[in-house]
């Protein structure tokens, strides 16, 4: 979760020192979800999220390097600086993504729990979104679908209560976002985001339903950011500075888990300090990688477009593919 | 040979190649049990049983982004939609997702899917049914679009669609289905996508068409022969992209005459990039201006006679010939 935070941090300084472009959507205050979901996949379990990327990449296992040259637009960059900060990928890591379209991931979560249960392995895909992405089409269309084909897939509502400027109170109709399920009768649950523990414990349990009886479910998760819906938004017009002082001071997940992990004596002031440092040390690591970088070349920007064009020697297709 | 229709050569392409690939699956709304809305797929739920033919609820979005997701991990889906005009309801999953996804990850990711289903007009079945978005689909860097104007055709472009690597949208029409030609049974005879097909050679205007209308380009060519004593070449495309504009080019500069023939709205039609590629590459070849027939620009009309007015016709065809050979 350090290495998370430090990671937003440094990426924030970096976009304001102007390396950056577009979006930077971040992801401080909600690390214990990313961190807590991931942590829990076994081999055949898979993971696929919007633009709010940079959490789930890290807690995969992708190199922060790659995360930040990629930031930057460098051909060092985990897709070769070609997607930017809402496109990471790994297939390795059975992470796929990544998306720019609220909720437009979501049918291709339900995707990969289909393709887990065709090629018969025991796994699960966990689909991410945020609170606004509940009132897309395409959700209810994947969730209809999850359900009626049984497939393993688990739908995760990261509810950091705003989608960019509008709460859930303007925003979404009806009792609650999890309970929407209910119409699909796919079982639903919620569980309090700023606690690591709590994330692990209801997310094992809805993943051994999907891994073991092929079983979705959608689980809401209460969590908060402390920046605004990108780097762009002022964040002024629709919350407080008393309340996100209230979640930074009070129901950080790293200053939760870091006085749990000192109450059990697992670690100490120093060796918190330590693993401070080091995740500090590593994102400014990974900013100097990305800084010496060099771009990709215009020669770069017609590849990775078609899977035959990159592979001319197993093309069969004759013709143009491209038209300049 | 034997004749099939071209219901049947979709039929058999599917069949071989779900026979050939596990990870291949058909699926779509109707295709399983009800044997398909246009009995492409009849049979096929016997055959193949309900892994392999998977009929959905309605939910172009929800299937179709399923299907890619799916194809992220190696499933081959072949979705179909029982008429072009629904791609709209999933044009993202569509045209972000299959058409971005290996862009965005710098190449890591790959979507070998297939869309197929019917894009036509001439059936009264009115507005919103009667698109044929080759022209939009192929405007998007990413997939590859496929309009086949024969039941062989339909069959060697199927095979080969479905193995590609990449995205694959194959356009079939509903007029066409009945439609019989010699397809053979060899079951490793493939078409290649991006090779077009000199149905009708000839010397004196090159049509450049694909689909329905080379029916009717070539229908128009015999009238032109008898009554005219003219010779026209009728090219088919069969694929839009990738372009066979080799054949193009090399039958403009024997001819020096050109008329696009499409069923399509003529804004940023296909014609209009081929009419822009060819006064781009063979400028000095042309004798005179490059002339199209497209659908008549207002959305599908129902009323049927009025509708056949408004698609390209054996008329229009013979009509618009005589301009350019007069121009």
């Amino acid at each position: 979760m350090m290495r998370i935070r430090r990671f937003e941090e440094r990426s924030l300084r970096a976009y304001q020192g102007k390396k950056i472009g577009g979006f930077l959507h971040l992801y401080i205050g909600q690390e214990a979800v990313a961190v807590g979901c991931c942590s829990l996949m076994g081999a055949d379990d898979h993971v696929i999220t919007a633009y709010r990327d940079h959490g789930h990449a890290i807690a995969v296992g992708m190199d922060t390097k790659a995360l930040m040259a990629e930031l930057y637009g460098k051909v060092t960059g985990c897709s070769k600086g070609k997607g930017g900060s809402m496109h990471y990928f790994a297939p390795s890591l059975n992470y796929w993504g990544g998306h720019g379209i609220v909720g437009g991931q979501i049918p291709l979560g339900t995707g990969l729990a289909y393709g887990v249960k065709y090629q018969g392995k025991k796994g699960a895909a966990m689909a991410f979104m945020g609170d606004g992405a509940v009132n897309q089409g395409a959700v209810h269309e994947a969730m209809n679908l999850a359900a009626l084909w049984d497939l393993p897939c688990i739908f995760v509502i990261e509810n950091n209560r705003y989608s960019m400027g509008t709460s859930q109170l303007r925003s979404s109709a009806g009792p609650g976002l999890a309970e929407r399920a209910a119409a699909y009768g796919i079982n639903w649950s919620k569980c309090y985001g700023h606690d690591i523990y709590e994330v692990r414990d209801t997310m094992n349990e809805v993943l051994q339903l999907a891994r073991n009886e092929h079983k979705p479910s959608v689980v809401e998760i209460d969590t908060y950011r402390y920046r605004g819906h990108s780097v762009a938004d002022p964040d002024k017009t629709y919350r407080t500075r008393d309340e996100i002082d209230d979640y930074r001071k009070n129901k950080d997940p790293l200053i939760a888990f870091k006085a749990t992990l000192l109450a059990e004596g697992v670690l100490t002031e120093d060796s918190s300090s330590v693993i401070d440092q080091e995740a500090r040390a590593e994102a400014d690591l990974a900013a100097e990688f990305a800084e010496a970088s060099p771009y990709p070349t215009p020669e770069d920007i017609q590849k990775d477009v078609y899977w035959e064009a990159d592979h001319p020697d197993q093309r069969t297709s004759q013709g143009r593919l491209f038209f300049n | 040979m034997p004749v099939l229709t071209y219901r049947e050569a979709v039929r058999a392409a599917l069949s071989e190649e779900l026979a050939r690939d596990e990870n291949v699956v058909l699926m779509g709304e109707e295709v399983a049990q009800f044997n398909g809305a246009y009995k492409v797929s009849e049979g096929l739920l016997d055959k193949f049983g309900p892994k392999r033919i998977v009929d959905t609820p309605i939910s172009e979005a929800g299937f179709i982004g399923t299907g890619i997701g799916a194809s992220m991990l190696g499933i081959r889906p072949v979705m179909e939609l029982m008429f072009w005009s629904f791609y709209s309801v999933a044009f993202d999953q569509i045209l972000n997702n299959a058409a971005n996804v290996r862009y965005m990850s710098g190449g890591l990711i790959n979507c070998p899917i297939v869309i197929r289903g019917p894009a036509n007009g001439g059936t009264n079945v009115g507005a919103t049914h009667s698109h044929t978005p080759e022209n939009v689909l192929a405007n998007h860097p990413g997939v590859k679009v496929v309009v086949p104007s024969t039941p062989a055709d339909a069959k060697g472009l199927l095979k080969s669609a479905i193995r590609d690597n990449d995205p694959v949208f194959f356009l079939e029409n509903t007029i066409l289905y009945g439609e019989k030609g010699e397809v053979s049974d060899d079951k490793d005879l493939l078409i290649p996508l991006g090779l077009a097909d000199v149905k009708r050679e000839g010397t004196d205007l090159t049509i450049v068409t694909y689909g329905r209308c080379v029916l009717h380009s070539l229908a128009a060519a015999e009238i032109i022969a008898e009554k005219h004593g003219a010779s026209v070449e009728v090219v088919d495309l069969r694929s839009i992209r990738p372009l066979d504009f080799d054949t193009v080019l090399k039958s403009v500069a024997k001819t020096h005459r050109v008329l696009i023939v499409e069923e399509q709205k003529p804004f940023c039609s296909v014609g209009s990039q081929l009419g822009f590629m060819i006064q781009e590459e063979a400028f000095d070849e042309l004798d005179a201006p490059i002339l199209r027939v497209s659908t008549l620009d207002a959305p599908a009309i129902y009323s049927p006679p009025m509708e056949t007015v408004q698609l390209p016709s054996i008329e229009r065809v013979v009509a618009a010939v005589l301009k350019v050979l007069a121009s």
